[in-house]
């Protein structure tokens, strides 16, 4: 019945789930009563080799990081659905081949020209 | 009931030796690399050592947790907790040995026998990527910061070399299940593991694996002689140890996908049969040996440039991965 369904192979998973999420959660509580709390100006400020810090810690980062982000999102949908079709591709058979030649095609006119705009290159 | 009785067994069984393993492959490292350095490594703690991952442990234990003045408190304490959840979490589907019948009951190989293992593990380990980030803004720190954005565009960009390099094998066994994947591997040598049929693959999947966990010589993140130690420079005590965990358990884990999706997993080594039966024995053996090549690598190569490092990537890991596919594809049509 498909109302009933009951997914049970994925009871491990959540018992894994709540297990990794607790396990760092209790460890650091056990640890509250363990360790010693002594802070001061100097320890709590952020580490800049010995220097006191110097201006803006989150200060504003190459653009580029921002374009490798675009591309890991298409690359990436593209990989998740390549996933189902190399699943079923004996199903499919010769169709699969020329549709997927379609597809991987398609996204490399998009690689060529994030390769011709220089978004690959660090200068 | 008596399901629920065994999946807890099993689960405390498997994170228990995940834990023992996470210690003990500190140890491992810093024996090899010692010897490799013509040094001893630790010794002092135990009969050569042995006993030194469990000191460190209780050390990390009784440190002080510092929190830096102007961090953004509740992200920088839950950014560690992320990065150890995605790496934990993906050992459920691990397959460590084939499933075999007591009585009525299958003793299933891994945790839970999902048959989106594959796309599961790939999930998850794509978490650590959100512990990382967060880590790094929250510590309101120039060298966090910089680590932090460095690993995750790091991380991101040979994700998808990783995802693609998989494609051939799942073609291959036309299952994103790993204990059938192992299972499509048990025939004939020397086509039987995919490491051979799917060599670009697997050569993908390993340097792609040494970049996703931040192994050298794509350390980047944490370089240690110019970074101090990237993103969890401002961590200490137990919230260091959550994220050093979480660094062994993932290379645990890309170990095991390495040894599951192209080295036959589970099954012996061929020619070596006789001196085990197939079982978790032959998983664990790959996968050290796995390890020791990543101590290796460490000790023997330097570190990459980040402009080389993306390039390798973007430039030459993707489309590689994708002719591989095409030909794998040409390949299943044509015979």
């Amino acid at each position: 019945m498909p109302g009933s369904y009951i997914p049970t192979n994925y009871l491990p998973v959540l018992i894994i789930f709540i297990i990794a999420s607790c396990f760092g959660l209790v460890m650091l509580t056990i640890g509250n009563f363990l360790r010693l709390r002594r802070p001061y100006p100097e320890k709590l400020s952020p580490y800049e080799s010995g220097m006191p810090p110097v201006g803006e810690p989150r200060y504003r980062f190459d653009v580029k990081f921002y374009v490798i982000a675009m591309l890991f999102v298409v690359f990436d949908v593209e990989t998740v659905f390549l996933y189902p079709w190399a699943v079923a591709y004996d199903k499919i058979g010769l169709f699969a081949i020329v549709e997927m030649f379609l597809f991987i095609s398609v996204l490399l006119v998009g690689y060529a020209y994030a390769w011709k705009r220089e978004a690959f290159n660090w200068e | 009931m008596l399901n629920l009785i065994i999946i807890l067994v099993k689960i405390a069984v498997v994170i228990s030796i995940a834990l023992l393993h996470v210690a003990y492959a500190s140890y491992f490292e810093r024996k090899v690399i010692g010897h490799m350095q013509v040094r001893m490594g630790p010794m002092e703690v135990g009969w050569h050592g042995l006993l030194q991952p469990i000191a460190d442990g209780i050390k990390l234990l009784f440190k002080e947790d510092i929190i830096p003045a102007n961090a953004d408190r509740h992200v920088f304490m839950i950014a560690p907790m992320i990065c150890f959840f995605g790496a934990m979490s993906s050992i459920v589907v691990v397959p460590f040995f084939g499933s075999f019948k007591i009585g009525a009951y299958t003793v299933g190989g891994s945790l839970a026998d999902l048959n989106i293992g594959l796309l599961f593990i790939l999930a998850m380990s794509s978490l650590g990527a959100y512990g990382v980030i967060l880590s790094g803004w929250a510590s309101n720190s120039k060298y966090a910061f910089l680590g932090s954005l460095r690993s995750s565009a790091q991380v991101i960009s040979y994700e998808v070399a990783m995802g693609l390099s998989l494609i051939g094998v799942i073609m291959l066994s036309g299952s994103l299940n790993l204990s059938d994947i192992v299972e499509a591997q048990a025939s004939a040598w020397p086509l039987g593991w995919y490491a051979v049929p799917q060599f670009p693959g697997f050569a993908i999947f390993c340097i792609a694996a040494l970049a996703e966990t931040n192994r050298t010589p794509f350390d980047l993140p944490e370089a240690e002689s110019e970074l101090v130690a990237g993103y969890f420079a401002e961590y200490s005590g137990f919230r260091f140890a959550l994220f050093f965990m979480a660094e062994y358990m993932g290379m645990f884990i890309m170990a095991a996908v390495a040894v599951a999706c192209f080295l036959g997993g589970w099954n012996p080594v061929p020619g070596l049969g006789w001196i085990f039966p197939p079982g978790v024995w032959w998983f664990l053996v790959k996968v050290y040996v796995l390890f020791f090549i990543y101590f290796w690598v460490r000790s023997t190569l330097p570190r990459y440039r980040y402009d080389q490092l993306m390039a390798l990537g973007w430039k030459f890991m993707i489309p590689i991965s994708l002719a591989n596919i095409i030909l794998t594809g040409l390949w299943k049509v044509v015979f």
